[in-house]
């Protein structure tokens, strides 16, 4: 799905995008790493049905474009929200969900740059499964994006090499967390429950890439589904 | 930014400066050669790290100091929920029963976290301040020798900071609460990168981050719906000082709190700057900022002796 929402975000963004391209031939010798790993899109003719379209590779710059194909899919899910309000929405829950919209655009945006030209493609996602007129389906949505993004950046920060790559993404999984928090208070829900903490010693339960990417990709397009052998099991 | 000039001039001023970072020598080198790093990005934090590690600290904590740390802040948050729910049990604290529920999860959580951590430290490797301290809840009207949930606990008096009604007026308590919430996630946060790739104790800590960061999200949403609530007022923290943390009841408890929230009102990561994608708010609110141990620490001892 692409928006005109999401397209006038990124022109809005073609300046601060400009003075970020200074950085991004630095990106030189990590793409050489990545070239045979990353965005390997396989042959136009393979079965596109399967799962492993986009191979994530190895490394920070994996772990990296895991985390920003996982916000591409929050801010598309929110723009399209945004875009088509549930039947009787409050105008307290649209602001709401528009600031939560706002602040995945910038999670998305931000890895874009970050990633430079080490950046997995623009994804397709697949929402055929989501009634976005329903409140609940929206809300329930919400909430699984929200925690599966919550249980897949504490899975995957052991793999980040780079100390600051890993506090960044630390500053992002708090914020995270606060949208899972609000979405289940919308629904009238605690901030948690078993689903997503052991009750027993109150952590969160994290997830792999291998355990985390069946569910993202069930919300991506044919062809544009991802795989992260390199990511571990 | 010119980097190699900085260099210079540190070392004009310092001429030691070469030899207090050379353990770093390869370090330095990267930088004349950022130019081919993705890293470049990330030069104002990479280099900021580098001078801390050559004039400030110079061990990296262990894993059993962070784990002690996040301790120390597990206990004050046991024993202030712990204290709460009584105080609600006794009448002396009147949470709305709505929210009495999502309290005792907290404090459940909470204990969890003690238990855990507890668990994680052997005897040996648990600090003695921590030994010390219990997570039995205060009786009515005192404030103990341990913690002063108050907020006086540097003072001489106990029990007269400025959240002294912070067991009987409901409002207060969840001011306070915040606040622990609040600092506990930007302090696990700023705790992550001593147990990088550590994949069982990173988790772990993670694993905790995000509750705490639920948690505070669930007690600022029960704030916002209160009478009298903040306009505007958000799960997420927006920008800092009084607009973060939504708390002004006297220009003491603001002084109190407002560290808590310093430097939340940055818009730029790593060197990009975010204002122009949404607006400078929604980049303040879209990351949560690190605390040091210091910082954390100095937040947490208006509470804990």
């Amino acid at each position: 799905m692409k928006t005109t929402t999401q397209e006038n975000f990124l022109e809005g963004q073609a300046m601060a995008r400009r003075s970020f391209l200074r950085f991004a031939g630095a990106s030189a010798v990590m793409a050489g790493v990545l070239t045979t790993t990353a965005c390997s899109k396989l042959d136009e003719d393979i079965d596109t049905s399967s799962t492993q379209y986009y191979n994530l590779g190895t490394g920070d710059i994996a772990v990296l474009n895991y985390a920003y194909a996982l916000e591409q899919l929050e801010a598309a899910f929110y723009t399209q929200v945004v875009a088509t309000p549930y039947a009787g929405i409050s105008s307290e829950e649209l602001g709401l969900l528009t600031e939560v919209r706002d602040h995945e655009v910038i999670h998305r945006e931000f890895f874009k740059k970050a990633l430079a030209t080490n950046a997995i493609p623009a994804l397709v996602p697949n929402f055929a499964s989501i009634n976005f007129s329903n409140r609940a389906a929206v809300l329930g949505a919400a909430k699984t994006f929200e925690d599966l993004g919550v249980a897949a950046y504490n899975g995957a920060g052991y793999l980040i090499q780079d100390v600051n790559y890993l506090t960044l993404a630390g500053k992002i999984v708090s914020v995270e967390a606060r949208h899972a928090a609000l979405i289940r208070n919308l629904l009238g829900l605690n901030f948690a429950d078993s689903t997503v903490v052991d009750l027993s010693n109150g952590l969160e339960k994290s997830m792999t890439p291998a355990q985390v990417l069946p569910l993202a990709n069930s919300f991506i397009a044919t062809g544009y589904t991802l795989s992260a052998t390199g990511l571990g099991s | 930014m010119d980097i190699l000039n900085l260099i210079d001039d540190i070392q004009t001023a310092d001429p030691e400066f070469a030899d207090r970072i050379s353990p770093r020598r390869a370090a330095i080198k990267n930088i004349t050669s950022f130019g081919s790093k993705v890293a470049v990005a990330a030069l104002p934090f990479a280099f900021g790290t580098l001078f801390k590690k050559a004039y400030g600290q110079t061990t990296t904590p262990s894993v059993a100091d962070v784990l002690n740390f996040a301790l120390t802040a597990e206990l004050i948050e046991a024993t202030f929920y712990n204290t709460a729910v009584a105080r609600a049990t006794a009448g002396t604290l009147l949470i709305p029963a709505n929210d009495l529920a999502a309290i005792k999860l907290i404090q459940a959580d909470e204990n969890n976290h003690v238990t855990f951590l507890r668990n994680v430290l052997t005897s040996a490797n648990e600090s003695a301040a921590n030994k010390a301290r219990t997570t039995t809840a205060l009786p009515v009207g005192t404030f103990s020798t341990s913690y002063d949930f108050s907020g006086n606990a540097k003072g001489t008096v106990p029990g007269a900071g400025p959240f002294s009604a912070v067991f009987s007026n409901y409002d207060i308590f969840l001011a306070v609460s915040q606040a622990f919430e609040d600092t506990g996630v930007r302090a696990y946060k700023g705790q992550a990168g001593f147990l990088k790739g550590r994949q069982v104790e990173l988790t772990a800590a993670l694993n905790i981050h995000s509750v705490e960061a639920r948690h505070a999200a669930y007690i600022r949403r029960l704030r916002a719906t209160r009478a009298g609530a903040p306009a505007n007022f958000r799960s997420w923290v927006t920008g800092d000082g009084t607009t973060a943390s939504g708390i002004t009841v006297t220009s003491q408890a603001t002084a109190a709190t407002n560290p808590i929230y310093a430097n939340e009102a940055i818009t730029a990561q790593a060197g990009v700057e975010l204002s122009g994608i949404a607006g400078s708010k929604a980049a303040t609110e879209a990351f949560d900022e690190p605390l040091t141990t210091a910082d954390a620490l100095n937040i947490l001892l208006n509470f804990v002796k």
